[in-house]
């Protein structure tokens, strides 16, 4: 991210994709650690008790690493695939688990 | 991002810690006030001044209980303990509160020797402090996601700050005073560097203690909506009786104590809860105290309220479930010694200097491009107002609350909330204090008026009680002089901050060179 200048004033496509980062990195980054804790919760060879208390004490650290990567790569666009590519692959072997378990 | 990784690294933390500063200072604050909360509430309540605990008290307070609360869904009964001598006690009781259509909760607090109910004032005492330290006084549970949200840019925002570093172990020793900006980025990098497992490890164990309010999802992934079962299964948490609505008789509170005791290696509950008393189907859940251990494991024993017969017992804790109480516990920190107490306090100090003299280092890093422009921005003097109204109307506050304590007569209604509004009064002052001053002007001043109050207080409390140095320190009563002496303390501290801040800046915050320039870029310059 640029360093401001604090005389001349910001572009509208710096504060858009400044904007952009930060909802990536509240909501996209809440996303992305919640389905990680569902995941590692649902395949974690541990008991089910233990399986649930790992996965929520690590998903504050995947939290703090997304918003560091939100802010860290080159382009808003990049940010947001860097949330979403994972989250889609979460969030589709929570869903095959929760089929396959089913029948 | 085009300048690389450490810088936007310092961007990231620059904007992450001052959207959450004030409220992570206000956590701090609260926080660190909150290592001592048995003896603040026992400072304010200054009629408790001659307690003192003797072991089987617990048990005297029944028959007053069975008297004032027979109908009530739960007893709540805190045994008293070397910090809070008297036997502290809450019910909820069956007839739902007119306000809000919940359970009324009545408190008590009842003589550690002879089991009657001490008449004293009515105060929330440090229990108000510890519940602003994760609620803020809103609703408990927007406050405790506010909290939350603040705690996870923390988290961010030390490990960003950790990153721009490049050499953090040199900055640890590098301090140069009387130079403006950068005497400032030292102050910061010192004091943050120098507590920097205490912040890691209060950030993080903070969200811990609420996790699966903020992240449900990996319970949810294996139970549900049945937390019930988890709890149960993961926590050892005693699942619910329901009332038989029967009634039937309490059974003798001694020999669970002492079967406890055995149990226990002699370690004692901290809290009592007795389940529908009166009802045949009555429980007594006795909970193991944190004293001596680490962990904030539950154990809890629980007992059938008419025979006595043990049916529950929390046994041992799988690894995860561990590491988890472990964290909980370390961030309670019940377990220490008043040695290690203080130090934790310390760092919950240094804690507050860090976020403080970030938010400020923001302010003074801009301070001179917009006094060379005579321009001053709507966001830097929004920024100024905050951090002069957070950082000195949150001490003034706690003092207001402490001088309202004293002040307002035993026998005003709602007590207890006019000690709150007090606090939430002085601090909306202070604010609006910094609205019509000079910025270097209203610092100085609100930090001599904390300065006052404070080393006021121990004259405030000798006028007004019989619980002053003059009689606490003759009698080694170390909760109310060791009160007395901090607010001494932290007057002298405030008096000190107040005398620097009404010195003149010394020239050295100019600026070298005549345009502005990338203002991360320099402060990596500084650094490196």
């Amino acid at each position: 991210m640029r360093s401001e200048n604090l005389v001349s004033s910001l572009t509208a496509s710096y504060r858009l994709s400044v904007a952009s980062r930060v909802l990536a990195a509240i909501l996209g980054g809440y996303m992305l650690s919640a389905l990680t804790a569902f995941a590692l919760a649902a395949f974690l060879p541990l008991s089910r008790s233990e399986a649930s208390m790992t996965a929520t004490l690590l998903s504050f650290l995947i939290y703090a690493c997304a918003v560091i990567w939100v802010f860290t790569t080159r382009t808003a666009w990049r940010a947001w695939a860097g949330i979403i590519a994972p989250s889609l692959v979460l969030g589709g072997l929570v869903l095959i688990r929760h089929y396959t378990a089913g029948a | 991002m085009k300048e690389g990784f450490r810088q936007s690294m310092a961007w990231l933390h620059t904007w992450s810690g001052l959207v959450v500063g004030w409220i992570l200072f206000a956590v701090f604050v609260t926080g660190t006030l909150s290592y001592f909360r048995p003896e603040i509430s026992q400072w304010m309540r200054p009629e408790l001044r001659d307690a003192h605990a003797e072991p089987g008290a617990v048990a005297r307070v029944i028959p007053t209980l069975q008297q004032r609360a027979p109908d009530a869904q739960r007893w709540f009964i805190q045994p008293p303990t070397s910090r809070e001598p008297v036997v502290r006690v809450s019910w909820t009781n069956s007839v739902a509160d007119q306000a809000n259509g919940r359970p009324r909760i009545e408190r008590g607090n009842f003589d550690a020797t002879t089991g009657a109910e001490l008449q004293v004032r009515d105060t929330r005492g440090g229990e108000f402090l510890y519940r602003f330290h994760f609620e803020l006084s809103m609703q408990p549970i927007w406050g405790r996601w506010v909290v939350g949200f603040c705690a996870m840019f923390m988290l961010v925002a030390l490990i960003s700050g950790v990153i721009t570093h490049k050499k953090i172990f040199k900055d640890f020793f590098t301090f140069r005073p009387r130079k403006g900006q950068r005497s400032w980025l030292d102050a910061h990098n010192a004091i943050g560097v120098l507590a920097l497992p205490y912040h890691l490890l209060i950030t993080y164990t903070g969200l811990i203690t609420l996790m699966f309010m903020y992240m449900p999802w990996g319970v949810t992934a294996n139970y549900g909506s049945d937390t019930q079962t988890f709890f149960a299964e993961a926590l050892d948490f005693a699942p619910e009786a329901a009332p038989a609505n029967q009634p039937g008789t309490l059974t003798r509170l001694e020999p669970l104590l002492s079967a406890a005791a055995r149990r226990w290696e002699g370690a004692s509950p901290a809290l009592i809860t007795v389940h529908h008393p009166g009802d045949v189907n009555s429980r007594v859940e006795l909970r193991r105290d944190h004293q001596d251990r680490l962990s904030h494991a539950t154990q809890a024993l629980v007992f059938e309220g008419v025979s006595g017969k043990l049916i529950s017992a929390a046994g041992a804790e799988p690894a995860a479930a561990q590491t988890r109480n472990v964290l909980y516990g370390l961030h309670i920190a019940n377990f220490s010694s008043p040695g290690l107490r203080w130090l934790f306090a310390l760092s919950g100090l240094a804690g507050m200097l860090m976020v403080a003299s970030g938010l400020v280092l923001w302010s003074v890093k801009r301070a001179p491009t917009f006094a060379r422009t005579g321009r001053i921005p709507f966001g830097y003097r929004l920024v100024e107002i905050l951090n002069i109204g957070v950082i000195t109307g949150l001490p003034i506050a706690i003092a207001a609350y402490f001088w309202a304590n004293r002040l307002l007569p035993a026998g005003l209604p709602e007590r207890s909330t006019w000690e709150i509004r007090a606090f939430f009064l002085a601090w909306v002052l202070s604010l609006a204090a910094a609205l019509f001053q000079p910025a270097r002007t209203a610092w100085r001043t609100q930090f001599t008026f904390a300065a006052v109050l404070f080393a006021s207080l121990p004259l405030l409390n000798a006028l007004t009680t019989d619980a002053h140095l003059g009689i606490t320190l003759a009698q080694g009563n170390w909760v109310y002089a060791g009160f007395d002496l901090t607010m001494f303390g932290l007057g002298a501290g405030f008096a000190l901050i107040a005398w620097h801040a009404a010195r003149a800046p010394k020239k050295a915050a100019k600026p070298r060179k005549t345009r502005a320039e990338p203002l991360m870029a320099r402060a990596e310059a500084e650094q490196a």
